[in-house]
């Protein structure tokens, strides 16, 4: 695609800040196609050092959705059309009402829920698997891992949560899914062959012997600003950056994040006020997404990391 | 009988639909032939002539032949234009990596001639079916390497392209994996599949789409082709393809370019 980066310029000690809104540069929705839902909403069992939200036990900034309020919008994402449906959080099983919001989505599209796989007793599994046989459409479990070995994921996400998930994996894979793990990248480059050859070999040990891995980069805002570093300074969007991209690459292109306090243009931006767009979705879909926030410099850079598929280009040439 | 091609805004009432070719000239060969025994009225390809398979040349002249109109796949796109790649947006590195190796290998065996007709092949073709609009695109008919697989497209998404594009039958291949929907009085979609490569089913077969409508009931007939897929393979090993293709050529399981394959699809696979 041939994306010019910016010259790299000396490293800032800030940890990020926003663009001044009037000159940030906007995307307007091309089509509803991903609808987001905050259902833990900043409730998490893990307390992880690189969340880019923060998110713990005791951050109630946003609360669980209720499968009325998941419901309410189901029925609007009929009408806008919508593609695919995203459960993000938090954690989505610290929400009691999860199992039936899947069951509920799942009546209507293909669903995905992001999860830490800590708790996914074989109970849960089994319900997962029995709402999957009934829908047409597919169920996928994206499970965060960070690390090849209980020392480096525990490092970064807690005491004991590697073998909680790697365990639940099997348990995933026994019940017929293909879970997608995802990892954050905090190695090296050159790591990666022999990192993630491992870490196929441990996943292999519990019996998933063909993982959708996928990699992720660092988003440095929230607690990842603190364990690594922020933004620099030059790491920002601007109206020249914008005007022969192909604005289809970005999540808040083709996406909307429900919440309990909103709508917002896409999962990464919930701790920053640019990012609420309005208070209903039919309000959302017509408003356009500010690029103010330094974490969508990632976005642009690598594409719409959030989605199961990268975003591509209508016209590449 | 003779079977034509479809024309543009034509009306017909059984017509064979073949979707990805991925140079595949025994199969194109064997399904024309099958389509006409079966009493097909008009033939047309929803593209992406090249990909996995050997010598890309071959299949353009049973295509001129029989005069069967191509809608524009992707893959075609990228030959057409001389882009980097087939713009399948692959991330995984090994199906990148071979994704590549089949792009570079049809790139420099389609002929500047080939390559000038793919760009003209156009991104829709619409026709009548008995009392019914169709409109034939490659991926969906908002964007071309848009992926439709069954257990990833809602029906009320369906429902918004067929409103948006006025349309009572959308038909499509790009995923290689054959399916049909219908909904409400009139509309439907249909993944005709590919003829390049099984339907990663474990059966050597490739597929097909007869469609007929009396009226406005349509009908979708998804069809085996049976076809000489050992001469196939050893025609892909004979230009030193990798042996990965020649693989799910011989076992009907698909080995590669697997990324964007929903985990419901993916499930049933070996790979």
């Amino acid at each position: 695609m041939g994306i010019q980066l910016p010259q790299t310029s000396p490293r800032s000690t800030s940890v990020g800040s926003a663009t001044d809104l009037a000159e940030a540069p906007t995307v307007e929705l091309r089509a509803l196609d991903q609808l987001w839902f905050q259902v833990a909403g900043t409730v998490c069992n893990l307390r992880c050092n690189h969340c880019f939200i923060s998110c713990s036990p005791d951050n109630h900034s946003f609360w669980f959705m209720s499968r009325e309020e998941v419901n309410e919008a189901l029925q609007t994402s009929v009408r806008l059309g919508v593609k695919e449906y995203y459960f993000t959080g938090g954690e989505p099983f610290m929400n009691r009402d999860i199992l039936g919001i899947l069951g509920d989505a799942l009546a209507l599209g293909p669903t995905t829920v992001l999860t830490n796989a800590t708790l996914l007793p074989q109970r849960t599994v089994e319900a997962l698997a029995r709402r999957s046989a009934r829908s047409p459409y597919t169920l996928e479990l994206r499970v965060s891992i960070d690390g090849v070995t209980a020392e480096m994921n525990d490092a970064i996400r807690g005491e004991g949560s590697f073998t909680r998930a790697i365990d639940a994996v099997g348990r995933l894979a026994a019940a017929g899914f293909l879970p997608i793990i995802t990892t954050m990248q905090t190695w090296a480059e050159s790591e990666t062959d022999r990192i993630l050859g491992h870490f196929r070999s441990i996943l292999a040990e519990v019996g998933y012997d063909r993982p959708r891995l996928k990699i992720l980069p660092p988003l440095r805002i929230g607690a990842e600003a603190a364990r690594d570093r922020g933004y620099d300074d030059f790491e920002r969007v601007t109206a020249d950056m914008m005007t022969e991209y192909p604005a289809e690459l970005l999540l808040c292109s083709g996406a909307r994040l429900v919440t309990t306090s909103g709508v917002w243009a896409c999962p990464i931006l919930l701790d920053h006020e640019s990012g609420r767009l309005a208070d209903t979705l039919d309000e959302a879909v017509e408003v356009p997404a500010v690029l103010a926030e330094q974490a969508c410099y990632t976005c642009w850079v690598n594409g719409a990391i959030c989605s199961n598929m990268p975003g591509f280009a209508a016209d590449p040439a | 009988m003779t079977m034509a091609g479809v024309e543009s805004g034509a009306m017909y009432t059984r017509v064979a639909a073949f979707g990805g070719v991925y140079s595949n000239h025994l199969a194109l060969s064997a399904a024309i032939q099958d389509a006409r025994a079966r009493g097909a009225e008009a033939a047309i390809c929803l593209g992406d002539l090249g990909a996995f398979g050997p010598n890309p040349d071959k299949v353009f002249p049973l295509l001129r032949e029989h005069g069967i109109p191509v809608v524009r796949g992707n893959y075609d796109d990228a030959i057409a234009r001389g882009l980097d790649d087939c713009q399948c947006g692959y991330t995984d590195p090994r199906d990148n990596h071979y994704a590549r190796l089949s792009y570079q290998y049809t790139f420099r065996n389609t002929s500047p001639e080939n390559r000038q007709w793919m760009d003209t092949f156009p991104e829709e073709v619409r026709f009548r079916l008995g009392d019914l609009d169709v409109l034939a695109c490659h991926g969906s008919p908002r964007q071309t390497n848009e992926f439709l697989w069954e257990s990833a497209t809602p029906t009320h998404f369906l429902d918004k392209l067929a409103d948006d594009f006025g349309a009572d039958v959308i038909v499509g291949t790009h995923t290689g994996i054959h399916w049909t929907r219908s909904w409400g009085e009139r509309r439907a979609y249909v993944n005709v599949g590919a003829l390049g490569r099984p339907a990663n089913d474990g059966r050597t077969d490739v597929w097909y789409a007869l469609l007929g409508a009396a009226g406005s009931a349509l009908s979708v007939d998804f069809v085996p082709v049976r076809y000489d897929h050992e001469a196939l393979a050893s025609e892909m090993r004979d230009e030193e393809l990798p042996e990965e293709f020649v693989e799910t050529i011989l076992t009907g399981w698909w080995t590669t370019c697997l990324e964007i394959l929903p985990g419901k699809e993916r499930a049933v696979g070996r790979f």
